[in-house]
This record gives C-alpha cells, structure tokens and sequence, in this order.
C-alpha cells in the first residue's frame, strides 16, 4: 500500500485499490489456489485495479500521473517495492497534530483497523474516522509528498517521525488503565515500525537509539507491574522477569548507535536503559554522566529530576535532595518530583518530611496503579515507630 | 504549488520599533524577497497598514453594513503576505520560517485552491451549466 500511496499521493485510492484486489483475491484464490507469493499478487493487482479506476476518470486525471502508473504497472511484480520510508515520512509530516501523526501511522503503517485506533486512544471509531479523514485531506491538499524529504528538511522530518513511534510506544506502555491487549499491541507495532525505519535507514544512530529504547523498557514489562497489578519499582522488580533477548538486542543497538557517534536524545535515554538492564545493576556514575550529555542536548526540568535521581545513587540521598529543591518551583505540579523527593527523605531518616511528600504526590497523581503505590508507601512511611 | 504565506505580529513591534530598528526590519524583508525572487518561487506580496485602517464590510438584506476596524480583534493582527508558487509543503514551511516576523509573530501556510483539478468543483460547474 505504501508504493501505491505514493505513486498516488493519495491514501485513499491506495486503500481503494488494495480493497479491490482483495475483492479479486477472495474470488479466484479458492478456484485457482493461492499463488505462490500472495504479497505481491496483491500489490501487482491493487495497482492494476488502481489504474482502471484512474482511466474510468481519464478526463480529470493529469496524463503524467497515469504515465508514472503504467510505468509502474510494466515492472515485473517481484520484488515488491519497497516505499514505506516515504508513507512513514508523510504520515509523520511535522504539518499534523502529534495526535494525528500517531493515528494516521498505526492505521496506514501499523495495519489497525479505524476501529482498534479508536480503541486505543479511547474515542469513537466516528471521531476516529473522521480525524483520519481530516488529516488524509491535508497530505492531499496542502502538498505533502510522498517522497524522502530533502536533505536540509530531514533532520526536522526525522524527529517528527521518532517522536511519533515513541508516543505509539508510550501510549502502550504507560500503565493507565484501559485494554492491556490493545495496550500491548501498540507497544509491539511501534516497535515493529521502529524496526522497519532501522532496516530502511540503517546508519541512522537516533532511530537505532530509538528502538533500543523501546526494546529495553519492554524487557521489563512483565516484571513492573506485580500480580496484584500494582507497580513495582526498577529497584524491586524479579529480575529473572526481565527478557534477556530484548536486552540483548537493546544494549547491542545502544553500542552499534555509539559507534556510528550517536549522541542525541534517544541514543543516551537507551543508553541509560542498559545500564539499568546490566545483570550487577547500574554503573551510577555512568549514568550521571549520560543525564549531563541529555541535559545537554535536550534540557528541561524532567531530564533534571531524573539526572538528580542518579546522583543521589551515585553520590548519596543528601546530594539528590539539594537537586530537587532547586527544580521544586519548576516541578511543584508534577507527582514525580514529589515521591522522589519522598524517598530520599525516607531513606535520610526524614519520615515526616517524608510523608508530607508522599500526600502531596498522591494528590496530584492520575494513574490508578501509581495512585495504589503511592497510598502504599505513605502508609509505611507514617506507620513506621517514631523515636 | 501556490501557498499564501500569512503574517501575523503585534502592531507595536512595528510602531514601538526605532527608526534604526525599522530600517533593519526593512532590510531583512527586502532580503527575503529578493531571496524569493531569485528562486523563482515569488509571486506576489504586499505589507498591510495597521489594523487600525480597517473597515469590515457584510451585505444583508442588500444592505451593505460597514464596521471600523478587522474581522477579528486579536493580538496578533494580519501586517503582510506572499504568495508563492513552492514545489511542496516542506518548501512552503522553509520559506515561511525565512520571513523576518516568523521569529516574534507567526506565519500561516494556506495551500492555494486548485478550482481546476477540484472534483466537487468540476461536478458543480457542469450542474450550473445544465
């Protein structure tokens, strides 16, 4: 679908036309047999059905188009064109709202139907649809193409489509309630398409960076939450649940990218990821280190709190504490700040300070399992025997 | 590919500016514009009078109904516009973010309607025709 799209420029007749050779297929299969490479049947006759219908409305088809098509048509069926760069490049165009962006890439990229859209972003399959056809319009209409962007475009273009499979893989993963299958399955697709943009860019250190990333915080799916369904902390997680070949594949990737001198933001988040992965656990001082190249390149207050986190493994709970008291003002709304704060009061023997730091943290957290967490360690922390 | 390049800024960062800072917001345009020339992608262009110049006119009941001022009182009111023949959208983009006030005010990228390759609007001329 993606050569069609853009031989098309249009995702709508590439549906159209892929629906159509199904049509065909379901007809002739059963009397002639599958043939032998079922993928490309379909694409050789999706294009052909494509064709007939641009030359049922000649009249209003521009003659290159349908010369571009019936070059395409000549070719020999196998191998199949591969252009799901340039369909990954156009869904993910900085022109669409990041909602959008995701949308359109799991249903045209991804292969959800309208309907398991809908369902993982919690609209109706009406709104959906209609979101998808808005932003469908806009590749047609505002001059959006089908093609790799141009050199002094890419690196925008690039960072408009990384940023799109981590807020796929990031809806999946975030442990809000909702459908856990469906929730998986978007981890599984955005990984399956960063995987896709690793094979068709291969010497790309950031979108290596980016699937290492997703592979490694996967390795630990099983083991972060707990049969109760409540979170487990990194530190408290069986890690005999963690999936060695996800990490295995992860670090390899995190080294390959440092190797081709990687050193943006995805690169050092996988990086930091694997040395949480490591079987002795991590090399703090490591990971400080990566947090200050992080901060480097893409700074904010949350790269702060987490780079504060390190340092209070690395250097002690006294020296992360001053860390978050500088980024209190910044980050007062934001429940992470306030349990790590927690937690280093707790482990400094401040368990007042400590469970003032828990409530506040409990108010502002959303998530129902972060909420259970949360209320869990208040109560031990306000349970504990003063001196 | 046509695209209306729209822009929009603040009046006072034009009224409030010194008469260097003008000449300098001058010179930058002026740049652009040659810029745009040169690359063949320059059709037209103008700078607008303040907002303030405006009268808004709506006719009802074949009554034509004048108002002082634009159709909408914004902060950011609409100062100027290009248009220009891109050769897509991310060329369109890389010109609007070339224009001086896209690094105080904003710019809009509208593609131009195409009336000829239009399908709705083929089917509607041909029923007007009948």
């Amino acid at each position: 679908m993606a050569a069609l799209a853009r031989a098309f420029g249009d995702l709508d007749r590439a549906e159209e036309a892929v629906q159509d050779a199904f049509v065909v297929a379901i007809e002739r299969w059963p009397r002639d047999g599958i043939p032998p490479n079922p993928a490309a049947w379909i694409a050789l006759t999706a294009r052909r059905k494509a064709i007939d219908r641009l030359r049922l409305a000649r009249r209003e088809t521009p003659a290159a188009e349908i010369a571009v098509l019936e070059a395409l048509d000549a070719e020999p069926p196998s191998p199949i064109p591969d252009e799901r760069l340039e369909l990954i490049f156009a869904c993910c165009h900085p022109a669409l709202a990041p909602e959008t962006r995701v949308a359109l890439t799991l249903r045209a990229l991804g292969g959800l139907s309208t309907r398991e859209v809908a369902r993982a972003f919690l609209v109706s399959e009406d709104a959906m649809a209609q979101r998808l056809q808005r932003a469908k319009q806009k590749l047609r209409g505002a001059g959006i193409r089908f093609e790799l962007p141009r050199e002094r475009d890419l690196p925008a273009r690039r960072a408009s489509v990384l940023a799109t499979l981590y807020l796929i893989f990031g809806e999946g993963y975030a442990a809000t309630a909702g459908d856990a299958l469906i929730r998986r399955e978007l981890c599984a697709e955005a990984i399956h398409l960063a995987r896709v943009l690793c094979s068709l860019m291969p010497d790309e250190p950031e979108a290596l960076g980016l699937l290492a990333l997703m592979r490694l915080h996967d390795s630990r799916r099983d083991a972060r939450v707990d049969a109760r369904g409540e979170l487990v902390l990194l530190a408290d997680q069986d890690r005999s649940r963690w999936d060695r070949a996800a990490i295995a594949e992860g670090s390899g990737l995190v080294e390959r990218a440092l190797a081709l001198g990687g050193g943006g933001p995805y690169v050092l988040q996988a990086f930091i990821a694997a040395e949480h992965a490591r079987p002795g656990g991590p090399d703090w001082t490591r990971v400080v280190g990566a947090y200050d190249r992080l901060l480097a390149v893409a700074g904010g207050p949350v790269v702060a709190l987490n780079r504060a986190v390190a340092v209070a493994m690395a250097q002690g709970p006294q020296s992360g504490l001053a860390l978050m008291d500088e980024l209190a003002g910044e980050l007062d709304g934001y429940h992470l700040l306030h349990s790590a704060r927690a937690d280093l009061l707790r482990r400094l023997g401040r368990a007042d300070e400590a469970a003032a730091a828990y409530s506040r943290a409990l108010s502002l957290a959303a998530n129902p399992v972060e909420r259970a967490f949360l209320a869990g360690r208040l109560e031990a922390t306000t349970a504990r025997p003063r001196p | 590919m046509k695209y209306l390049l729209t822009i929009y800024n603040e009046e006072r960062a034009w009224t409030d500016a010194s008469p260097e800072e003008v000449g300098q917001i001058m010179a930058a345009y002026e740049a652009f514009g040659r810029a745009a020339a040169e690359a063949g992608v320059l059709i037209g262009g103008e700078g607008l009078q303040p907002a303030s110049m405006a009268t808004t006119v709506r006719v009802r009941d074949n009554e034509t109904l004048t108002t002082d001022g634009p159709f909408a009182e914004t902060r950011e009111q609409l100062g100027g516009y290009y248009l220009l023949d891109c050769a897509d959208l991310d060329d369109a983009i890389s010109w609007a973010a070339r224009i001086p006030d896209a690094s105080s005010g904003s710019v809009e990228v509208r593609p131009v309607m195409d009336y000829e390759g239009a399908e709705h609007v083929d089917e509607a001329r041909e029923r007007a025709q009948r």
